[in-house]
């Protein structure tokens, strides 16, 4: 195999020119014209007949041309950001915000990584192996490399025909593995002086293999790639717009590594000891960043002037904006009733502010029926007494727990009174579309932006973050706690279940152990002797959230247990050494 | 910007004021007419119910609730002040029963009638107390059915009839209900309250009124044919909200009146906001509060935008910095490079010559805008009918043109004036005519102007006279046949047709048609020039544009995406400066963590990204790669990719997802 595949190197490795036409026709050949982005459509305008040459070239130029083409793109973006005057919302280029993109794998990202890396030196076109910017430093990954004792002649070769800068080769380098059938990806391509050729070399070997293969299948398909690209053309950007959503919507096929953070064996890192590690990490830029806050904070006394004359505040942009809003408060508000809601704090609601205004500011101890009849008697309360006056902090308004319909509506009424002064903060992507015609009307907002820059710690601290180990400890100890003070049977029977969903952690589809074939079991174990005594022990466990009862699509019910299979490992490893 | 504050503020405060109930007593006189209607149709209905109720024979055959479908435009919003008014109205013409609920109130019928009953009782109450009664109080939260409101409306009545002094002269009044933008109430409950009601009609009567926000059409979609043909139904048409637009700037910008102008740019910021965004008269009544504040607020010789008088007052107690202000102002400085140079050292030097000047550089201003409007309003009853409206319909559009550069030098301009040369003769004099009236309406200026107007209109129509004499003439002279040699046919069709030439030239319609044109070219020129050229004119009109925008038609989502991309936009420091869009590697960790997402699909691996995160960080560090990095630098890094992953998480970028272990769902358009 090796032989045979040396004996093609050799023949698809001269070196040929290659005109721009070519390298466009090969494409749209090859990805059918159907991954194409917009910019691209235009670049194609000429093209017209299709040739067929030595591969190898073609997929050089063609990363080639990738790159170009999302530079051209991130250029776009960036003029126009450029070129608006004041603020960053001012930019005109909307419709390039979020795009369309072409079909992304996962490489790129490692692909990007290096060449982000490297950027402060941008005008280095040194090798790649004598420049220490750009190394990367990933765990090496476990591939063996056969063919290694063919590195030297490959490399002379390729040097030879290295149009290309050194940078872009490395880029090559990264993305051909995913053609690459055979290896298995990843992103952790070894990357010091060696590894890169050994790389190099086997990832053209077996593309060369396959790319014979596509050459073969597009034979067959000829007369239909012909006609693609000039229809794709002619066809208007908006319906090409169109089709490239669905198309990229259309393929449920994910195309990411399988590595997992257990691999990884970083544990994850539970919320305090990710303080301590980040408030050892000095913040970068803070001259600037404070003159930012400087900037902002002149604007105080207008913030003050407006909201008096009934316009209410809201601020927008990147970075915590709670620092700001305390320093408002601490500088603005200090002799006036205000009050400060957290929207971050998971367990707030419309009814805590409410209450807050009815219990703190107007001091009234009485319950109310419904939400809407507090809000009823606060507005009434507010609109009798011309003097009462009341400042409203809120932070994160578009936050989990106050970013319903409802609660925006309640909090909108209470805005639009006139002696209720409101400024808040929203930081969602899509907070904006919380509010309709008449929401907005009745908040009556001025909205600034206060990009800041702050990290959000205090609100993500509260979130349940994808990395920060879900206070682990808690549920670990509740659950010895609790299942101490129940009956040997009905630990038992609890147990069962924690096994039975631990061999099934790894089944996408486990949906949980329904109620039926758990009676089974615990007969089989003599747990149990009637499904009464079960259900009445599956009460209490509900009583102290141990497990979560479902139905599924079937009606049947179905049993689990809400808490993460780490700690239920944890925990039933603790259990054993217990008895043991 | 401390100067003189406190009476920027109060000036602020007024002019507002003034302002505001300007708009409200528009509102008032645009809704006049359709309120009149409305009052008109509920009156004629009820009494067709009362006589209806009398003759017993027709009640039962009659069970149309008489219905009022009032179209209100699209901005919903806007609905609330029209219809609150008209509930004033109603209640001091028609009944004292009006009660109006919105779809919230009615999610069933229960609670619908619940709603209806309390503000029923609510209205009697009211009427009670005026007449100094004890107020008895019902049932109040209660199971009510129509039953009970029926009862209820009997033995009010029948306090009433007994009183009689409900104005005198209705014993039984109606019920107005009016539902708040109709569509969005639930269809069930309409129906059903519409056909229990229309079973009671006799002894409960009714009237609704629909307030509709797209069409007509509507009724039928929402009811079926069996409850529709219960209504009977008469539309009413408020003010397309275009026309308000159009009166509010009128009254409010085209107007000396008020001595606060906006420049083009705002106006077009504020009338784009209007016409693709919502359609709100309230909101571009903000935009325009918005402007005024920002102006008082930020100009510190907004002093001066004041009634003339007063603003003649306040130059006398500027203050030195003020007055430095004033020779700051560019349009000031252009002015005084203009004059002589003794003047000039006086304008700079002399605070007393400067105050003077200023205040006849007010004056002009004043005189300025008084003919500029005139001017305006002329010039665009002229353009307003031309075809494929060159300068556009609206006056606003014109205005725009106007304040945004010499209009005389746009091609708009040219081309008008060529279509203006064609304009037919009685089209002229209508227009002509409409000018005199325009320039009556203000003896004080350009009163020459209307006096040659009027001549012109008089020439016109001694015009008539005289074509008609012409004609008799011509026709007079007939001319026979004659036989004629070739020489002589050539040399009459010659001279046939250097007559037709020359009287083509020298048709009197004509030549005075070109006369009106190049005088309006005249007016245009002389009174038209945009408010730049005028010194001082910082003072009253407001130009922040952009600050307007970024306040009322802010862009989160854009802003969002210009901080994680190019932070050097706000954090301006060398070390972040990039070419193209890329940005370095030591750029804050949340942008490095965004651009690298950017390039992924769906789903990203958070193993593969903490990598490539952890790549860029260590070469921004720079750190030898060879030597190992040690593991507390790499927990730190790690630490800080967890931070920049629950920050996009909370900014809505990625979501946790289950479909693959580790990994996170983009929620942004684009990749895979």
């Amino acid at each position: 195999m090796a032989s045979k595949l040396e004996i093609k190197e050799d023949k698809m490795l001269e070196v040929q020119f290659v005109g721009d036409d070519d390298v466009l026709n090969h494409i749209l050949d090859r990805e059918g014209g159907a991954k194409l982005k917009k910019e691209r459509a235009q670049l194609l305008v000429n093209t017209k007949k299709i040739i067929k040459k030595p591969e190898y070239d073609f997929d050089l130029e063609e990363d080639d041309q990738e790159v170009l083409k999302d530079r051209n793109y991130v250029e776009v973006l960036g003029r126009d950001i450029q070129e608006s005057l004041k603020n960053g919302s001012a930019t005109d280029g909307e419709s390039k915000v979020y795009s369309f993109q072409n079909r992304k794998h996962s490489e790129k990202m490692a692909k990007l990584a290096s060449e982000l890396a490297k950027t402060p030196r941008k005008s280095d076109s040194v090798s790649l192996k004598n420049d220490p910017e750009i190394m990367i430093n990933i765990p090496q990954s476990s591939k063996e490399h056969s063919a290694s004792d063919r590195v030297e002649l490959k490399n002379e070769k390729s040097e030879l025909q290295s149009i290309t800068p050194c940078s872009l080769r490395k880029r090559l380098i990264v993305s051909r593995s995913h053609s690459d059938s055979e290896s298995e990806y990843s992103a952790s391509n070894s990357e010091d002086g060696e590894g890169i050729a050994q790389e190099y070399e086997e990832d053209t070997s077996t593309v060369v293999l396959s790319q014979k293969m596509d050459t073969q299948n597009r034979v067959v398909s000829a007369p239909d790639c012909k006609e693609t690209p000039s229809k794709k053309i002619k066809r208007d950007k908006r319906s090409k717009l169109v089709e490239e959503y669905f198309e990229a919507h259309s393929s449920s096929k994910v195309l990411t590594s399988d590595r997992t953070l257990q691999k990884l064996r970083r544990a994850k890192l539970d919320q305090q000891t990710l303080h301590n590690l980040l408030s050892t990490v000095s913040p970068s830029f803070s001259s600037e960043l404070k003159q930012l806050n400087q900037q902002y904070e002149k604007l105080f006394h207008k913030w003050m002037l407006q909201l008096r004359l009934g316009f209410n505040i809201v601020l927008y942009g990147l970075g915590s904006k709670r620092d700001l809003l305390e320093r408002f408060r601490t500088s603005m508000l200090q002799d006036s009733t205000h009050v400060v809601i957290n929207g971050f704090f998971p367990g707030i609601s419309v009814k805590s502010v409410l209450n807050s205004i009815t219990e703190e500011v107007l001091d009234y101890m009485g319950t109310f029926q419904s939400v809407l009849d507090q809000l009823e008697w606060i507005i009434n309360k507010f609109k009798e007494d011309s003097s009462l006056e009341l400042f409203l902090l809120i932070h994160n308004l578009d936050s989990q727990m106050l970013r319903g319909d409802k609660s925006q509506q309640i909090i909108g009424q209470l805005s639009s009174l006139h002696n209720i002064y409101l400024i808040a903060s929203i930081d969602h992507l899509n907070a904006p579309l919380m509010w309709d015609h008449a929401k907005q009307s009745l908040y009556n907002w001025l909205w600034y932006e206060t990009t800041t820059y702050s990290p959000y710690t205090e609100e993500t601290s509260y979130e349940n973050s994808l990395l920060v180990k879900q206070s682990g400890s808690l549920p670990l100890s509740s659950l010895t706690h609790v299942l101490r003070s129940l009956t040997p049977n009905a630990r038992g029977i609890f147990r069962l279940l924690l096994k039975y969903q631990l061999d099934n952690q790894d089944n996408p589809s486990y949906i949980g152990l329904s109620f039926q074939d758990f009676y089974q079991q615990c007969r089989e174990a003599f747990l149990v002797n009637s499904d009464l005594t079960l259900r009445a022990q599956l009460t209490e466990f509900r009583d102290h959230k141990l497990i979560r009862t479902k139905k599924g699509t079937d009606g049947v019910e179905y049993l689990s247990i809400p808490v993460d299979n780490k700690t239920l490992t944890d925990f039933l490893e603790k259990e054993e050494e217990e008895e043991a | 910007a401390s100067e003189d504050s406190k009476l920027r503020f109060e000036t602020y405060q007024l002019i507002w004021q003034q302002m505001k109930s300007e708009t409200e007593r528009l509102q008032d006189e645009l809704n006049k007419n359709l309120f009149d209607n409305l009052i008109d149709f509920l009156c004629k209905s009820y009494c067709g119910v009362q006589k209806n109720s009398r003759d017993l024979g027709c009640q039962i055959k009659l069970r149309e609730i008489p219905t009022a479908a009032l179209i209100l435009g699209v901005n919903v919003t806007d609905h609330d002040l029209t219809l609150r008014s008209l509930i004033e109205a109603l209640r001091d013409n028609v009944t004292p029963y009006v009660v109006s609920l919105q779809a919230k109130d009615g999610p069933d019928m229960k609670h619908f009638l619940q709603k209806l009953f309390s503000q029923l009782v609510d209205c009697y109450t009211v009427v009670k107390s005026k007449e100094k009664e004890s107020v008895q109080v019902t049932q109040k939260k209660t199971y009510c059915s129509m039953d009970s409101l029926c009862s209820w409306y009997k033995t009010v009545t029948q306090h009433s009839f007994m009183k009689n002094n409900y104005n005198g002269l209705k014993e039984y009044p109606p019920v107005v209900l009016v539902l708040k933008d109709m569509e969005s109430f639930t269809t069930r409950v309409l129906q059903d309250f519409i056909v229990i009601s229309s079973q009671h009609l006799h002894e409960f009567p009714l009237i609704l009124i629909f307030g509709i926000a797209t069409s007509p059409i509507i009724i039928h979609r929402l009811l079926p044919h069996a409850v529709s043909s219960l209504l009977c139904i008469e539309l009413f048409q408020s003010l397309s909200c275009k026309e308000h637009l159009t009166t509010v700037l009128d009254k409010l910008l085209l107007t000396t009146q008020f001595p606060f102008k906006i420049s083009e740019k705002v106006l077009q910021v504020l009338t784009n906001i209007f016409l693709y965004h919502d359609f709100s008269i309230q909101n571009f009544i903000k935009g325009l509060q918005l402007s005024l504040l920002e102006h008082f607020f930020s100009q510190p010789l907004s002093v001066l935008c004041c009634n003339l008088p007063e603003a003649k007052r306040r130059i006398h107690f500027l203050s030195v910095n003020q007055c430095e202000n004033i020779r700051r102002l560019p349009s000031f400085r252009r002015y005084v490079d203009n004059q002589a140079s003794e003047k000039q050292v006086a304008l700079l030097t002399n605070e007393r010559f400067l105050k003077e000047e200023t205040q006849s550089l007010l004056e002009n201003l004043h005189i300025y805008h008084m003919n500029y409007f005139l001017v305006l309003r002329c010039l665009h009853k002229f353009t307003s009918s031309l075809p494929k409206y060159p300068l556009g319909r609206q006056i606003r559009e014109l205005y725009c043109m106007c304040l945004e550069k010499n209009i005389w030098d746009s091609e708009e301009y040219a081309s008008a004036l060529q279509l203006l040369r064609m304009l037919a003769k009685d089209e002229l004099m209508t227009i002509l005519q409409n000018c005199i009236n325009i320039f009556k309406s203000s003896e004080k200026y350009l009163g020459s102007t209307a006096k040659r107007i009027e001549e012109f209109l008089a020439q016109f129509q001694s015009l008539d006279a005289d074509a008609r004499e012409e004609e008799d003439a011509s026709g007079s002279e007939p001319r026979g046949l004659q036989k004629t040699d070739l020489y002589h046919l050539q040399k009459s069709l010659l001279e046939m047709k250097e007559l037709r030439t020359r009287s083509k030239k020298q048709s009197k319609f004509e030549i005075l048609r070109e006369k009106v044109v190049n005088f309006i070219d005249c007016l245009v020129r002389e009174y038209l020039p945009p408010p730049e050229t005028q010194p001082l004119h910082e003072a009253l009109y407001f130009s922040a544009a952009q600050t307007l925008r970024e306040h009322l038609n802010a862009a989160p989502r854009i802003a969002l995406h210009t901080a994680l991309n190019n932070p050097y936009y706000y954090l301006k420091n060398e070390a972040l400066k990039s070419e193209e869009g890329c940005i370095p590697n030591t750029a804050p960790d949340i942008c490095i963590a965004y651009k690298l997402h950017l390039e992924c699909g769906r789903l990203i691996n958070l193993v593969d990204w903490s990598e490539a995160f952890a790549t860029v960080v260590t070469a921004a560090e720079k750190m030898d790669a060879n030597s190992t990095i040690s593991e507390e630098m790499n927990e730190i890094i790690h630490a800080r990719f967890i931070r920049a992953v629950s920050e996009l998480e909370l900014l809505g970028f990625i979501k946790p997802t289950k479909r693959k272990t580790d990994h996170v769902a983009r929620l942004t358009w684009g990749g895979c």
